[in-house]
């Protein structure tokens, strides 16, 4: 094809306008079209230095930056000689940090440790043999003691373990605001769905339409989790997502359609909020509910709402469903000795109270001392001993990303058009898919 | 050899843009479609070759048919906001045509929203098209209940029937100026010897619009809805800081964005070929026709 040289072609509104302006005009934008993205690969190259350990993370500022400083103290004190390189790519939730570390593990040139939701979200990365397992060191590091049995066995994959747990935050907590809840005459926590609805309509009866706020696709997947737990029991629950437990079941069938009518609660603009849009909404005496994660703690007390209280999601009984930040060690590290040591300091007690007395979660040993957290967290840190742990799907310790992303669509229809038969396929489609072989 | 010749100094100075244009727009091209016929996932690394299998399970296997879900918002979307935009770019040129007072100040509110970037404006219909109604409205919504126009209050975006079409409101709003330049350049090209000779066979107004200045426009009006039409089927930020319902108003361009959160890049890059070549299949029968037009002229 010949180049035809082309006369200015001019986007305004000014030039002349000729058919061979617009056709300049056409081809550049149909060249603009292309679908490719790049991603930037800065690897910080080299590294052989034997005594430096890369930590590879997506904390780049706020509570999760301080508590990664905390830990690099802590580091600096346990394992001398060591010194720590920090790899944080920021920006995107860790999106962009996904798509470099991506690449880098392709290119045979891993961190030297780098940041994974525990438990399933691991999957990718221990299929491809990418991460080493870490079983040996848990026991010689008496972590297998030092973590609730629960949490081993969902960190368990084929009988090997293959990260360390840095904090754990609690999902199924409901959050109240305790003015509404007094005007409403509301005095005792519910402890059923029975009683939780009843709540809502001694709620709704003061004149406030959406007593249980929620925002969008993930929040509503986090509140379904809730109430199949309620619905299937803890261990049945945790099935759904290791392939024991048949999406099929009456059971999943029941809890979906008590999902929608708790929906029937909700604001109705659901689907258009983000979390703290729906939090705004209890903070502001609009609803009285909100389930969400207990960095909803940290986040009311930054906002100075000091009005509220918390219980754990009604008959949920004592099930403590947990997400962990975690450290692994990838295959071919440049410096496995440093990264042991730097994984033994995320795990240890040490370690554990720096990194989460200021990111606002709980370690996960149980034998921390309350006294150096705040009020939510001593509550949490007691329950995280006695209860039983379940992972969750809608962050990554129950499942791959590539199901979490088919549960919040489905979730997302379901909010739109209420059919229950077509949630649970949809659902039970999306387990056959991503559920381990 | 002498056309070579004369092919020579035009390629050597043409080089940099073509080596440029080759990797980057035709490379990155074909490296995508590379990925799509691959399973590349996560960090797993490509195993290799899978045929066209990304593409038949978008149509025939995604989970809950989100795929062909965001082409149907895509559709209805690029429907609603082409003949939108179209409609106000044509009607503020004609009025501006016909002579108006202080046609340049209008000429510039027009044209402004051109100025806004999709992400602002974005945000800000997000706050006006906040589908509460009655006590806490959000900003359309209150304006027409305080005009006591409380049957036009709508849920906007979250209208399981019809929110995708108001997605297209916002880029309406955004781009009908940037038609009304079009068309107004397209009213000034056509020569005042065509309409003197309207005028001396005693046509009327209407006739000579009808017959004669609209015909001339069809060039311009194609143009128009080429540039607007591909913009349309490659919205993405828009749609995204608006951030509708996912389910309601996810189109391709952010089913990709959403893909590769979940490092699925396999499919991401199948899903971006698609929307390549959905635009291909708009542009190129145009290109077709207006080469057509140039050895006509």
């Amino acid at each position: 094809m010949a180049f035809k040289p082309v006369k200015d072609g001019g986007r305004g509104g000014r030039t002349r306008f000729t058919r061979r302006a617009a056709v300049a005009a056409v081809g550049v934008a149909a060249l603009l079209t292309a679908g490719a993205c790049g991603s930037s690969d800065d690897s910080s190259g080299g590294g052989s230095g034997s005594s430096k350990v890369e930590v590879f993370t997506w904390w780049a500022d706020g509570g999760e930056k301080a508590g990664l400083d905390g830990l690099v103290k802590q580091f600096g004190t346990d394992c001398a000689g060591q010194t720590f390189e920090n790899g944080a790519v920021a920006g995107g939730a860790g999106a962009n940090a996904k798509s470099v570390l991506a690449s880098r593990l392709q290119q045979g040139d891993p961190p030297d440790t780098f940041q994974a939701h525990a438990g399933a979200e691991l999957q990718d990365y221990i299929n491809a043999g990418q991460i080493e397992d870490l079983s040996a060191d848990y026991d010689s590091w008496g972590l297998k003691q030092a973590f609730p049995q629960g949490l081993i066995d969902n960190l368990t994959v084929e009988g090997k373990i293959y990260s360390v747990p840095a904090n754990i935050h609690r999902a199924n907590v409901v959050w109240t605001n305790k003015k509404v809840l007094a005007e409403a005459g509301i005095t005792k926590d519910p402890t059923d769905l029975a009683g939780f609805i009843a709540d809502l309509d001694k709620v709704k009866a003061k004149g406030i339409k959406a007593p249980l706020a929620v925002g969008k696709d993930w929040t509503q997947l986090m509140l379904f989790e809730s109430v199949l737990i309620t619905d299937l029991g803890p261990d049945k629950f945790t099935g759904l997502w290791t392939g024991a437990t048949d999406w099929n079941d009456a059971g999943v069938t029941k809890a979906i359609n008590d999902f929608k009518q708790l929906l029937t609660y909700t604001n109705t603009d659901r689907d258009a909020l983000d979390w703290t849009d729906a939090e705004k909404l209890v903070m502001d005496g609009k609803a009285a509910y909100q389930l969400m994660g207990d960095w909803e703690a940290a986040d009311l007390d930054a906002k100075k709402f000091t009005d509220y209280a918390w219980f754990t999601f009604p008959g949920n009984g004592d099930t403590f469903q947990w997400l962990a930040d975690s450290f692994v060690l990838p295959k071919g590290a440049k410096n496995p000795e440093g990264t042991k040591c730097w994984l033994k300091t995320v795990g240890s007690a040490a370690g554990q109270k720096a990194f989460n007395t200021t990111k606002g979660s709980i370690p996960a040993r149980t034998d921390a001392t309350p006294g150096d957290y705040p009020k939510y967290q001593q509550a949490a840190m007691a329950d995280w001993k006695s209860f039983k742990q379940v992972p969750s799907c809608a962050h990554g310790s129950a499942c791959s990303q590539g199901w979490q992303g088919a549960a919040n669509s489905a979730l997302g229809k379901f909010s739109t058009n209420q059919d229950v038969a077509e949630l649970q396929k949809a659902m039970a489609t999306a387990a056959s898919e991503f559920v381990k072989k | 050899m002498r056309r070579l010749r004369h092919w020579g100094p035009g390629l050597l100075l043409l080089s940099p843009s073509l080596i440029l244009l080759a990797v980057f727009v035709y490379g990155l091209i074909a490296w995508t479609t590379k990925v799509s016929v691959s399973d590349e996932h996560n960090a797993l690394g490509s195993k290799g070759f899978v045929g066209l299998d990304n593409y038949t399970k978008l149509f025939t296997n995604d989970i809950n048919d989100r795929f062909t879900h965001s082409l149907r918002n895509l559709l209805i979307f690029t429907v609603v906001f082409l003949a939108g935009a179209m409609f106000f770019g044509l009607l503020w040129a004609f009025i501006l045509e016909r002579g108006v007072r202080a046609e340049g100040f209008f000429r510039t509110v027009y044209l402004f929203p051109m100025a806004v970037s999709f992400v602002a404006s974005g945000v800000v219909w997000r706050w006006l098209m906040n589908p509460n109604t009655g006590d806490n409205a959000g900003g359309l919504n209150s304006v027409l209940g305080g005009l006591g126009l409380d049957f036009l209050q709508n849920t906007w975006w979250t209208n399981p029937d019809w929110g995708m079409a108001a997605m297209a409101i916002p880029a309406i709003w955004q781009l009908s100026g940037y038609v009304m330049a079009l068309f107004l350049a397209g009213f000034r090209g056509i020569p005042q010897e065509l309409r003197e000779a309207a005028a001396m066979d005693g046509a009327s107004t209407y006739r000579l619009y009808r017959n004669v200045i609209f015909p001339q426009l069809t060039p311009v009006a194609l143009s128009a809805l080429i540039i607007i039409g591909h913009m349309s089927m490659k919205m993405f930020d828009l749609i995204m800081s608006v951030s509708g319902p996912q389910w309601l108003t996810e189109v391709p361009a952010i089913y990709v964005w959403q893909t590769l959160l979940t490092s699925d890049y396999a499919k991401a890059a199948a899903i971006s070929i698609i929307l390549l070549l959905l635009v291909a299949v708009v542009i190129v029968p145009y290109l077709i026709y207006t080469n057509r037009q140039e050895k006509n002229a």
